[in-house]
Parts: C-alpha cells; structure tokens; sequence
C-alpha cells in the first residue's frame, strides 16, 4: 500500500498556519513570559498573512486539483473561501492583540484561576497575559481552511473538530464577568460535541450507502440509482441516504447557527470574550458555509428534490426567528447575534439555487457579512463602563447605556451606524449588494424561490427595525452619565476597523469586482 | 450471524446516547452520552466495512477514536472548571445566560 502523494503547493496556507501554531505552543512553554505576547501576535500575524499569500498565488495559478490522495480539494470556491477567512481572522488577531494594558484586555490573565480566588487577583496583580489564545486560534484556524476544502465526509468530521476544540475553550477565557464566559463554553461544547455526533452518524449512513465517504463516490452511487452496495441491499437505500443527509445535515447547520439549531448563538456571543466572538460569528461562518455547500452542491444535488422543500422550511424560519426575537433582546452582543442566526438564513436562501450564480452569490454574502461582523464587534470592545475611581471597567454591552453615543463619540456612533445600515441591507452597504445578489438568484429558481424571496424580503423589513432602534438610540436619547465610556482604540483595532469600513462601504459602491470574483470562483470540482 | 444486527446495535446506542444528553442533568453523564453517540457511529461504520467489504470503515472508526480522546481533554477540562467556579457540574445551574 502507497502512501498518497501530497502537493504541498496546493495545501501550502494550511501548512504555513498549522506550523506556527505548533511554533507557538513550543513558545508558550519555552520563551520567557514577558516576551510571549510579542512573539506570539508577531507568529499569528505573519503566518496567517504568507497563508494569505500562499492562496493569492494559487488562486493566480488557476488550477483546481485534488490532492492528499484525494482528502482535499483545492478549487475556486476553496480558495476563494480560504482568502476569506484568512482575511477576517488577520482582522480578528488584531483586534485581540490591541490591549494597551492587561487590564483592558478581553481576556482573562489566568483561565484556570477560580473567578473571584486569591489565585486570579495575583494573577491580574502580577499583569499576567494568557497568551496560549493565539495557538489556539492558529489551530482554529488550521479547521476552517481545511473545512470548505475537504473532499470526503472523514476530512470534513476532522476539520469540523479541529476548528470547534479550540474555540470552545476561547470562549471560557473572558476578563470580566467569568462565570457568563465559562457557561458560554460549557454550552457551547455541550451542544457542539452533541451536533457533530450526529454529523458523524450521518457520515456513516451514507458511507453503508455510497461504499466510501468521498463525496464524489456519494453523487456517483446516487447517480446510479443508488443500492449497488451491500449494505443498501441489506438496509435499504433510501433510508441509509435520506437519514444520512439528514443527520449529516443537523452537524453543518448547528454550526451555521441555522433554526432550529440555534439556541446556542446569543449565549455563546454574549458569553465568549468579544474579539473571539467575533472571529467565531465570521470565520466560523465561512467555513461552515462553505462546507455545506459543498456538500449540497457535490455530493447530493442528484436528490436535491428530497432535500430542497426541508432547506426552504428552515432557510424561512431561520431569517424569521432571527429577525423577530433580535428585536426583544437588550444586549447589544445578544441583539448581533440574532441578527447573524437571520443572515444565517438569507445565505441559505442563496445556497437553495443550486446554480453558478448561487455559489457566486453565497461567496460574495460571506466576504461582505464577515467584514461587517468583525467591525462591529472590534466596535463593542471599545465602549466600556467607567469604574468609580474613573479608570475602565467592562463591556457596557446594555442597549441602554449606549444611548447618546453619537453625541459623546461621533466617530463609533458613525462606524456602528454604517455597519448597523449594511446588517440591514440598505443601498450603497456591502448588505444591499449581497442580500441582492442572493435573492436574485433564488428569485430565478420557480416554482419555490419567489416565495421564499418574499419571506426574505419581510424578514429583512422586520430587521430594519431592531437595526435603526439602535442608530436611533445612540442620536436622539440623552446619554446616561458619566457611567459609560470609550476607550481610545489602539492602532491595531484601528487598522481592523477601517478595513472592515472600507470594505463595507467598498463592496457597497464598487461591487462588480469583488462580484465577479465570487462568480469566477464559483466551480466545484467534482 | 446476520450482520443487520449490528446495526440495530449501533442504532439502539446512539439512542441511549441521545436521550441520555437531553434528559440527564451532570455534564459528565450529559457527555458521556455524547461519547456513546461517537462510538454507536464508529460501530456503524465497522459493521458497514463489513457488509460492503472494503476497508474504508475501518480506517475512519480509527480517526474518530482519536478525535473522541481529543474531545474529552477539551471537555473535561470545561466541565472541570465550571466544576470549581461553581461547585457543581449540573447543567441546570449553569444558567445565568438567557433573554
């Protein structure tokens, strides 16, 4: 038996992250503890931006190919999906990274010191930093490129486990307000773990069908007729397949935040530190997106008929159930999180057109979205409670202490609103041009797409609401004293708020080039 | 011996296993069912090896226990330091997010 060949090109971003992460754990235990943080950030940084580099290059190349004796695939979704998330996490370490001193820092000085022990107050004394964050988001990291480039159902359950293990520790790891954050993480991995159970189920019903878990393998036994294995003679090869999809189904949709797979987002996002929720809302989302689509789009379009009207049910009461409750929720984090379960559902609505212009249109939302995400949240780090001496305090994450924002700090109030406005899809954001270019192309697809581009459209009018609630919040109420205050961002935050900015606005205004990049990205390999 | 009962078996465990993580309260059971639920799929894919006759399962069922020992690395130690905020590991206390 040969060991497969591997080109090393071709999964060269992967490489250059999972190797630093592994530099970085051997700097956690042997660089002294003042010089961790700089060399940590300096590791993250510059791997995740030759990963980039890595996919540029490819991406120029042009040549889709199947490698890791066929494990993964590396083609113009892939790639285009990869450059993305690659991007946002740059953005999401900088904003991690900002901490102009340890006590405005998200992150806990020391996540195993019981909240409120002698142990933790030392900690915080001593200024102490965790920096093991970094090799645990490299490590994340290293899940999601590999999730939407995997090319058989073991690959994506490995990439699916890679990326949750460490996020669910990141999201344990918040300074303040500690037991909030170590709920998030026992939630989080409690029905995360339980999700990817039944993806794992769903891999082994359809591997009884199909003889082999490679995706291609699935489309070709459906292709036939299915049942020319001997277990769907044994078991029946509807059952095998229809279960299988389903319960395959229930793991990728729990990830993407989809109804009724939900409850665990505005728990999870108010929980987990904010600069790590923020990764998690954008990153995650792209790569499990992308996932799914592959799978829809690879391995089952031969049955779409079987799976559509149940992705229709979900996609309508996932931009529903997001809008209407977002509008009840008094947190801003818990309010940004119902909003993303709603945008979870109009990507869905892109990914039923089972077409180019789906893919291309889906790629394009997931760009646009995570930009606008990361912004928004680098933003919520930034207004903070005052303590009584006057020095700064926790997250004033209550929509009411956000009131007369706009009158004490213009610029956030202005950036929040621009972001705010592209959440809602209003014309000349990155929001208007990607929820257009989704139902666009459901609209074409009769006899079931105008109907569900309806229910987007009124779930889209219901979301305005919540959106201009806030804007409105933040100009015309009277702020509530000296209780709130921002925090002069650092440059780093800076740096990944004028990115997501200019995107947002860039991608609003001049969207043909970044559109016709999705679209050119949008063939699968089989 | 036919082999359909295999799967039965495997079916009958991810059950238990599902039910165990709704309805039990410690998060140690709660994971230990999801535990069962990873090795119900491992005994699903071993028995499908079996019947289809190529080895594929086999070489997953691997994977999967390797993935199953990371799991509960993570997991413990989340549920080992809920355990010492709070002094206990029941789900239901864990409670304060909500609205």
């Amino acid at each position: 038996m040969n060991a497969p060949s591997v080109d090393y090109t071709a999964v060269a971003p992967m490489l250059a992250v999972f190797v630093a992460a592994l530099v970085a754990v051997l700097v956690e235990a042997f660089a002294p503890r003042a010089q961790r943080f700089i060399i940590q950030v300096f590791l993250a940084t510059v791997s995740i931006a030759t990963a980039l580099i890595f996919v540029v290059y490819l991406a120029t190349q042009d040549t889709s190919k199947t490698t890791a004796g066929g494990a993964v695939v590396i083609d113009g979704p892939a790639l285009f999906l990869q450059g993305t998330i690659l991007v946002l996490a740059l953005m999401a370490v900088l904003t991690m990274a900002d901490e102009a001193s340890p006590e405005s820092s998200a992150f806990t000085a020391q996540a195993s010191a019981v909240p409120g022990s002698v142990d933790e107050a030392r900690a915080s004394r001593l200024g102490l930093v965790q920096t093991e964050i970094y090799p645990l988001i490299l490590f994340s990291l290293v899940g999601m490129l590999l999730f939407p480039a995997s090319n058989d159902l073991l690959t994506m359950f490995i990439a699916l486990e890679v990326l949750s293990l460490p996020l669910y520790l990141l999201c344990g790891m918040a300074r303040r307000r500690r037991l909030l954050s170590q709920e998030a993480s026992l939630k989080y991995f409690l029905l995360g773990a339980f999700s990817s159970a039944f993806f794992l189920f769903g891999a082994a019903l359809l591997y009884g069908f199909a003889g082999s878990v490679r995706l291609s393998a699935i489309a070709a036994a459906i292709a036939d007729g299915g049942g020319t294995t001997a277990a769907s003679a044994v078991v029946g090869k509807d059952g095998l397949l229809l279960m299988g999809i389903g319960l395959l189904a229930v793991g990728l949709l729990f990830k993407v935040g989809a109804v009724p797979f939900q409850s665990w987002t505005p728990d999870v996002y108010q929980g987990a530190p904010t600069p790590v929720t923020g990764f998690m809302a954008a990153c995650t989302k792209v790569a499990a997106f992308g996932a799914l689509l592959r799978i829809a789009y690879v391995a089952i379009p031969g049955v779409r008929w079987d799976w559509q009207p149940v992705i229709w049910v979900i996609a309508a009461l996932t931009m529903l159930v997001g809008s209407i409750i977002a509008i009840v929720q008094a947190d801003v984090k818990r309010m940004l999180a119902y909003s993303s379960i709603a945008h979870a559902g109009f990507i869905l609505v892109g990914l039923l057109a089972m077409d180019r212009a789906g893919i291309g249109a889906v790629l394009f939302y997931l760009a646009a979205y995570g930009f606008t995400t990361i912004g928004a949240f680098a933003l919520v780090t930034m207004v903070r409670t005052s303590t009584p001496d006057g020095g700064v305090g926790g997250e004033a994450t209550h929509l009411s202490q956000w009131q007369g924002l706009g009158k004490r700090s213009p610029w956030l109030a202005a950036i929040f609103t621009l972001f705010l406005l592209a959440f809602a899809g209003i014309p000349l954001t990155s929001g208007f041009t990607s929820k257009f270019a989704v139902f666009s192309a459901a609209a074409d697809q009769a006899p079931w797409g105008p109907g569900l581009v309806v229910v987007g459209v009124a779930a889209s009018a219901i979301a305005v609401f919540f959106y201009i609630r806030v804007i409105v919040l933040m100009y015309f109420n009277d702020s509530v004293g000296d209780a709130v205050t921002v925090t002069r961002p650092g440059a780093l935050t800076t740096l990944a708020v004028g990115v997501g900015v200019v995107a947002t606005i860039g991608l609003g205004i001049l969207p043909s080039a970044a559109l016709g990049l999705a679209n050119s990205s949008s063939v699968f390999l089989p | 011996m036919n082999q359909i009962h295999w799967l039965y078996l495997s079916v009958l465990l991810f059950s238990i296993g599902a039910v165990t993580v709704l309805v039990r309260k410690n998060a140690i059971v709660v994971f230990m069912g999801v535990e069962l639920m990873l090795n119900a799929a491992n005994l699903a894919f071993v028995t499908f090896s079996r019947i289809n006759g190529n080895i594929d399962g086999q070489v997953i069922a691997l994977f999967v226990m390797l993935v199953a020992a990371a799991e509960v690395v993570v997991g413990l130690a989340i549920i080992f330091t809920i355990f010492r905020t709070r002094r206990s590991a029941s789900v239901d206390d864990a409670n304060l997010l909500k609205y």
